[in-house]
């Protein structure tokens, strides 16, 4: 199936899949924002609405539920499940690899090792999420400067190489900083950490990465066609007069910058960036054009699905990298066992 | 079967090596021991024992299972403020080598904690390789009585084991007679804030939490019937305000300094009546880290806070009591000062 054909062929349900997903996640998050530890009731929820959009304020701990405390983690889950499921897909079409997910070039373990050092110094927690965030980022820059270096005549290859070497760099520094570290503070900060968890979202974090989410995303839609080239291969792409080293450079960076910044307030949080795409695949096809914005509208929709399924399930909170493998991991094993359809 | 098995072994190595006098002492997981009339260097298991025999017999200690800090060293008495750093024997983690253990040659290995199958058969493998004896003892808090004496018996100091289970007993009556007298629902409802951004807590029932509720504390972390592990849990913001505790506990500097300006916490019962208390930490904590008998100091100080009426307490004298009697230290006011910064909670301006 060459680009164009895809283009063309069911274009108008694909689109309508799309609105769909949309209107499903804004009506996921709408009756997610009337659940929690906390009642607040719908009428309560309205009135609250309206007041902060009038400018004013009662200073009632319904009204800091809701918009200091249940808002922000909603629009965090949001954020966080379209970053890493657009990033996915990215990759996954970048690498030419269905079992690709958003870490396989460290950005997770890297950002790991920042917020664990950050955890075993006891810095402040805003400086924690900076290491975690500058962590994921320096890792791919280590991962692709070290590819860059080897030269190899299969250049995805060894980028996954030095990913994987990478990770398991990291991954051992991680484990030797929870040796050292204080077990009876620190140890189960690290553990939490390295689970994922939305449970401590505060305002300030969803502004603090929405501009980097949008930084990276920018390009992503920008450069659509050219990804779909890219995903043929780099002798296709070159045939078709795209450079594909440059481009993969501005694509990798531009999903890593996103997923970077998610995990840095979020903590690791895995499956979301690996199973997305493929079901946004075998809704809406391969075309990045529409698999994009439905890997993305999946990924939010699932993981506010998710975490507010952990607030309300019961008076302790599952941390949520768990139970996203919990859902994940069969899923995954259903699409192998069902062979490659809809990707092919 | 094999437990006894290996027994006879180990007793047998010990007749061939150790013709000293020897004790027997039934530890906790109903093990008989054999131990030298003498015993003048234990190992240490864990962090925990490591409280257990300093405070019992300080000059039998070989060494901490983590060096002392520099400000901790203050809190211990001298001759002990710089022993090695041995690592640790029990859970999965072991950074004690069995080397080291036979290079310190003790006369006796000391566990003080949960008694598992696990333990158990750990202590069993190390005694059979080292053919050092090793005991186990019942770490739970309302054991602590019966552990004083158990090792004070076994280190040959058994008068100082009577004393200070004897006022561990007094301190126990004396709160239970209090809370005797205070019906469920006039209890304070409190919550054990961890972390710097204080959203980890300790669950009802939890071994983290065990002296805030035996201080007569309603733990708000409380998951109900639900069969699942005590232990450390990540709560949420919502889940806090939700259940609006009047009395928050906390270790973390961080967030004791913090938790007063922030406008989320603010909405907090506790941090509006300024009835945040931060746990003194030094030389060991006072709510847990390690769960030993550092908690004593902690449960009267607990209970002071919970009940101001019956508690009227003079802290700083029973500190300096407390220090003197299981720490070996004589704490000056400057000491005390660091000692107390924040125990009284404070109230925002």
């Amino acid at each position: 199936m060459s680009v164009r054909d895809v283009s063309c062929a069911s274009h108008l349900p694909a689109w309508g899949i799309v609105g769909t997903l949309t209107v499903a996640t804004v009506l996921l998050a709408v009756s997610a924002s009337l659940v929690g530890a906390y009642p607040v009731s719908l009428a309560e929820a309205a009135r609250i609405v309206f007041r902060w959009l009038s400018g004013t304020s009662n200073g009632s701990t319904a009204e800091t539920v809701l918009l200091e405390v249940r808002l922000p983690r909603i629009a965090a889950a949001l954020l966080a499940g379209a970053a890493l499921a657009g990033s996915g897909a990215v990759y996954q079409g970048l690498f030419r690899n269905p079992l690709v997910s958003p870490d396989i070039l460290g950005v997770s373990t890297g950002a790991g090792l920042g917020a664990v050092l950050g955890i075993f110094l006891s810095l402040p927690i805003i400086l924690i999420q900076g290491f975690a965030f500058i962590g994921g980022l320096a890792t791919v820059a280590m991962v692709y400067a070290i590819a860059a270096a080897v030269r190899g005549r299969e250049p995805i290859l060894v980028l996954v190489l030095a990913g994987v070497v990478i990770s398991a760099l990291a991954g051992s520094m991680i484990s030797l900083l929870k040796v050292l570290a204080d077990p009876y503070d620190q140890l189960p900060a690290i553990t939490f950490w390295l689970l994922g968890s939305l449970s401590s979202i505060r305002p300030a974090d969803v502004w603090s990465v929405l501009p980097a989410i949008l930084l990276g995303l920018v390009p992503l839609v920008l450069l659509r066609w050219r990804i779909n080239v890219l995903s043929l291969g780099d002798d296709e792409a070159k045939t078709l007069g795209i450079e594909a080293g440059k481009l993969r450079i501005i694509v990798i960076a531009a999903a890593t910058l996103m997923t970077a910044s998610v995990v840095a307030i979020s903590g690791v949080i895995g499956w979301v960036g690996l199973v997305m795409p493929h079901i946004a695949r075998m809704l809406v096809g391969p075309n990045f054009d529409r698999l994009l914005p439905a890997s993305m509208l999946l990924g939010a929709a699932y993981l506010l699905g998710v975490d507010t399924l952990v607030r309300t399930m019961s008076q302790v909170e599952t941390p949520l990298g768990i139970l996203t493998a919990f859902v994940g991991a069969p899923f995954f094993l259903w699409l192998l066992a069902r062979g490659r359809h809809g990707w092919e | 079967m094999r437990r006894k098995l290996v027994l006879i072994i180990v007793l047998f190595g010990l007749c061939g090596i150790a013709p000293l006098k020897a004790g027997e002492v039934t530890d906790s997981a109903g093990r008989t021991i054999s131990v030298p009339e003498e015993v003048n260097k234990v190992f240490a298991s864990g962090p925990p024992a490591s409280v257990l025999v300093y405070v019992l017999k300080p000059d039998a200690l070989t060494g901490w299972p983590r060096a002392l800090r520099d400000n901790e060293k203050p809190y211990i008495a001298p001759a002990q403020r710089e022993l090695p750093e041995l690592g640790r024997l029990t859970g999965r983690g072991d950074t004690a080598n069995l080397e080291v253990v036979l290079k310190v040659a003790p006369d006796l290995i000391i566990d003080f904690g949960s008694i598992r199958e696990t333990y158990i058969s750990l202590a069993d493998i190390v005694q059979m390789r080292t053919s050092i004896p090793y005991i186990l003892v019942d770490g739970r808090f309302e054991a602590t009585p019966t552990a004083l004496r158990l090792v004070g018996n076994a280190l040959g100091v058994s008068e100082r084991g009577e004393r200070l289970a004897q006022y561990t007993e007094k301190l126990f009556a004396d709160l239970d007679a209090t809370l005797h007298a205070i019906p469920e629902d006039q209890r304070p409802r409190v919550y054990l804030a961890r972390g710097p951004d204080g959203l980890e807590t300790g669950l009802k029932g939890s071994i983290n939490t065990e002296i805030i509720e035996r201080a007569g504390g309603r733990n708000v972390a409380d998951p109900g019937d639900a069969d699942i592990r005590r232990g450390i849990v990540q709560a949420s913001m919502e889940q806090v305000l939700a259940a609006n505790p009047d009395t928050i506990i906390t270790w973390d500097r961080t967030f004791f300094e913090t938790v007063w300006n922030d406008p989320l916490w603010a909405k907090v019962d506790a941090v509006q009546k300024g009835r945040v208390y931060l746990s003194p930490l030094l030389p060991f904590g006072w709510i847990d880290r390690p769960p030993s008998l550092n908690r004593l100091i902690g449960l009267r100080w607990l209970a002071g806070i919970f009940f101001p009426e019956h508690f009227r307490q003079d802290l700083r004298a029973q500190v300096r009591e407390f220090y003197s009697m299981f720490y070996h230290v004589d704490l000056d006011e400057a000491a005390l000062d660091t000692l107390l910064a924040g125990a009284r909670g404070s109230r925002p301006q």
